[in-house]
């Protein structure tokens, strides 16, 4: 901002406009070149704002012993270095081994969760590729969870999952009989499939949405080549579909990797705020075991620890994705 | 070429003018006469609470020119938006908080202390409900609120149900509540409620059980004691009205949005242990007469140092954050909230108890309801830790009772060596 203000009545200086085509598009070109700046900055200022400065503001707060005694007064509370990455990240310790249990049920929901909506996803966007009569009905009805209040979505669920009244035992129990006593949902093992297939029945038209847009994109002589080489259904899917769906893929399982490993409302409003031990959630965890306890500094350090360890995946998938584009 | 620098420079102002005008909105209490007051949600929905409230800061405008600016704040958000203002230094001049927060918000040291001098300009200490004024912090300081509305868990029974079962008295004793509980559970029918996925009503009863048993849940200088004898029976006396006794449906392990009292509402269930349920019975159409309400039973014979105690003190506080710039007009509000005249409206309205001595024979808390609670509020029940690891110990103990709960409802024996796991691993978790 600075420069760009001081530069100009320097360049301004030299000439009366339009007097030498030369300098004339020099000074029109940093004229230019100083504008997109100017527009750029109120992004910049509320990304520093909304984005970087809170990150930063948080990686600060895990260094603190930073619990109720302080909050009022940040610069009272004592700094302990490393002290809170120790006690929350000891496997030794209570503490430390239900966030490690946590991390490996967030890991397994994970991986469990975009699998299956991506196989969903793309499973409903390659069967709705071809024009037929209801598609746009379809595609709508299929889009349907996606644009549902998260809130009021997951409250149904709930419902639905209770062991006398709600609906999943009336059809498995009553209707079908499938079994004979009434599982529970909401707590013991169960808990776990049900937190997961809430989280697929929500993220999956995503990935139907996105796997569509992406077959818009492959293009159709390839298929048409492919027909007439004798490629069956399969073949074409092997080696045109899911080839033109990469770069689509690439940035969906990202997403979807990182939207579901943070995933909070849905566990939160699921189980009333306090997960099962058998879904654990790891954004759960991290908030019951330190915001709503007043600790905010080992929360923190939960969350700065979360935050790197989602980084290196990332950076990783992402080199590898680069490589495996680079050997293509 | 100075007309491209005023335009650049009038861009930059108008940007951080406008990032200026985002974060000044403490204006408002900068003008003398005017409050702030958020308000938590004690009626049925937040704009009930607005219409309730509203009559009464009227009336208070009119009585002193200071006007209070009201918002109602759910449940869920209270905690986050007080410790908000708490760090910020910025906000509301009064506020609502449920009292199990006393201590820890006492610790932040954002409220105003009310010393004798401080509870002096609202009417003096003796005015209180002594066990209301006992939960508004920590022991031996100044509390930093006043208790507004008190609130006692009470056994409510279904008086109908008791007949036929051919009960002729409310339990008074938990050997009783359980041969009686037995008597009523049959036909799809149960004995009792219980709310055992609900963290802060598991630590409720966690409290008085262990009270009864002779247990503490932090020794005096603040160190948790979850794992001792007496909490250990405690609580497997509370887990095992469901698991042993089998007075209580299993499904009530998964129950986490109050509806156990649906389930008495419904006559599904003869007795609930519950603060205050009469109003939610009645949104329910469950008529006043068709259930009785009883104080909460205690054991037969108590063990060495069992305490005679049947409820948690329940209820809210109203604090003054120490950045009000209109500390006087604030305390003036105080003093109006906890009048006698306001006390019988606001709890006369809300279905709680006045927490001040002088109006508790009014003939607005004579339902046999508010009798029940009132003798319980005034003889048998305590505060709960006032420390500031309080909502700690409603956590973890809360969620060690509910996971208890669930090994219950699956048929699993719930063992003593169990309950001392989970009450010591939730030990171990307890920091500061």
């Amino acid at each position: 901002m600075a420069t760009t203000t001081a530069a100009s009545p320097q360049l301004g200086s030299q000439g009366p406009p339009g007097s030498s085509p030369v300098r004339s598009r020099r000074v029109r070109g940093a004229r230019r070149s100083r504008l997109p700046y100017i527009l750029l900055l109120p992004a910049l200022v509320l990304e520093l704002g909304v984005h970087v400065i809170p990150m930063v503001v948080g990686v600060w707060m895990s260094l603190l012993e930073l619990t109720q005694f302080h909050i009022r007064d940040w610069s009272t509370a004592p700094f302990v270095g490393l002290e809170n990455y120790r006690s929350t990240l000891d496997v030794d310790t209570v503490t430390g081994r239900e966030l490690l249990h946590s991390f490996w049920v967030t890991v397994a929901y994970t991986t469990a969760s975009v699998g299956l909506s991506w196989l969903l996803g793309a499973s409903a966007a390659v069967f709705l590729q071809r024009p037929f009569r209801g598609r746009a009905f379809l595609r709508t009805l299929f889009l349907t969870p996606y644009a549902l209040p998260v809130y009021a979505a997951v409250i149904t669920w709930s419902f639905m999952y209770q062991r006398d009244t709600g609906l999943i035992n009336h059809v498995l129990v009553d209707q079908l009989g499938v079994v004979d006593h009434r599982p529970f949902w909401l707590i013991g093992g169960n808990s776990f499939v049900a937190v997961l297939v809430v989280s697929v029945w929500r993220s999956w038209p995503f990935a139907f949405l996105c796997l569509m847009a992406g077959l818009q994109n492959v293009p159709e002589d390839l298929y048409e080549a492919a027909y007439l080489d004798g490629a069956g259904f399969w073949r074409r899917l092997q080696y045109v579909t899911l080839p033109g769906l990469r770069p689509v893929n690439q940035v969906l399982l990202l997403v979807l990797f990182l939207w579901t490993f943070n995933d909070f409302n849905t566990p939160y409003l699921l189980f009333g705020g306090s997960a099962p031990h058998q879904a654990d959630l790891i954004s759960i965890h991290i908030y019951e075991s330190s915001f709503i306890t007043w600790d905010f500094g080992v929360g923190s350090a939960m969350s700065v620890a979360l935050l790197l360890f989602l980084l290196v995946v990332t950076a990783g998938y992402l080199v590898l994705f680069r490589r495996r584009r680079i050997d293509a | 070429m100075p007309k491209r620098l005023c335009t650049t420079v009038a861009a930059a102002l108008l940007l951080v003018a406008g990032l200026a005008a985002c974060g000044d909105d403490s204006d408002s209490a900068a003008q003398p006469k005017t409050l702030t007051y958020w308000a938590s949600n004690q009626g049925s929905s937040l704009d009930a609470d607005k219409q309730i409230l509203q009559p009464e800061l009227d009336k208070f405008e009119r009585q002193t020119g200071i006007k209070v600016t009201v918002e109602v704040v759910p449940w869920s958000d209270l905690l986050n938006r007080l410790l908000a203002a708490a760090t910020s230094g910025q906000g509301p001049d009064v506020v609502n908080i449920g009292n199990t927060w006393s201590a820890s918000l006492q610790a932040t040291g954002a409220f105003i202390p009310f010393d004798d001098a401080t509870l002096a300009t609202v009417g003096g200490k003796d005015r209180f409900v002594p066990a209301a004024l006992a939960s508004a912090g920590a022991a031996g300081q100044p509390p930093t609120a006043v208790p507004i509305y008190s609130l006692a868990y009470a056994l409510y029974y279904n008086k109908q149900m008791f007949t036929a079962a051919g009960i002729t008295s409310p339990p008074t004793t938990w050997e009783d509540l359980v041969a009686a509980g037995k008597k009523l559970t049959n036909g799809g029918k149960w004995g009792l409620a219980i709310e055992g996925a609900n963290i802060s009503e598991n630590a409720h009863h966690a409290f008085t059980f262990s009270q009864q048993y002779g247990g503490e849940w932090f020794d005096p200088a603040g160190k948790p004691t979850f794992d001792t004898p007496q909490n250990v029976s405690a609580i497997k006396r509370y887990i095992d009205l469901m698991a042993v006794d089998k007075i209580a449906n299993p499904s009530n392990a998964e129950y986490a949005q109050n509806q156990s009292v649906s389930d008495f509402a419904n006559g599904k269930v003869g007795m609930l242990l519950w603060q205050a349920a009469g109003a939610s019975l009645k949104a329910q159409s469950m008529a006043a007469d068709a259930y009785g309400v009883a104080p909460v039973p205690f054991l037969q014979s108590p063990p060495a140092g069992g305490k005679r105690v049947n409820s948690m003190v329940a209820g809210i506080n109203m604090a003054v954050f120490k950045h009000t710039k209109n500390r006087d007009a604030a305390l003036q509000f105080v003093k109006f909230i906890t009048s006698d005249e306001e006390q019988v409206i606001l709890n006369k309205t809300y279905g709680s108890l006045p927490s001040v001595k002088t109006v508790s024979g009014d003939a607005a808390f004579q339902a046999p309801e508010q009798q029940a609670l009132q003798q319980v509020l005034g003889s048998t029940a305590a505060p709960l830790p006032q420390v500031a690891q309080e909502s700690q110990f409603e956590t973890l103990v809360g969620t060690a009772m509910k996971e208890l709960f669930a090994d219950a409802a699956s048929g699993k024996p719930i063992t003593e060596a169990m309950v001392k796991q989970k009450l010591s691993d939730a030990q171990q978790q307890v920091r500061g």
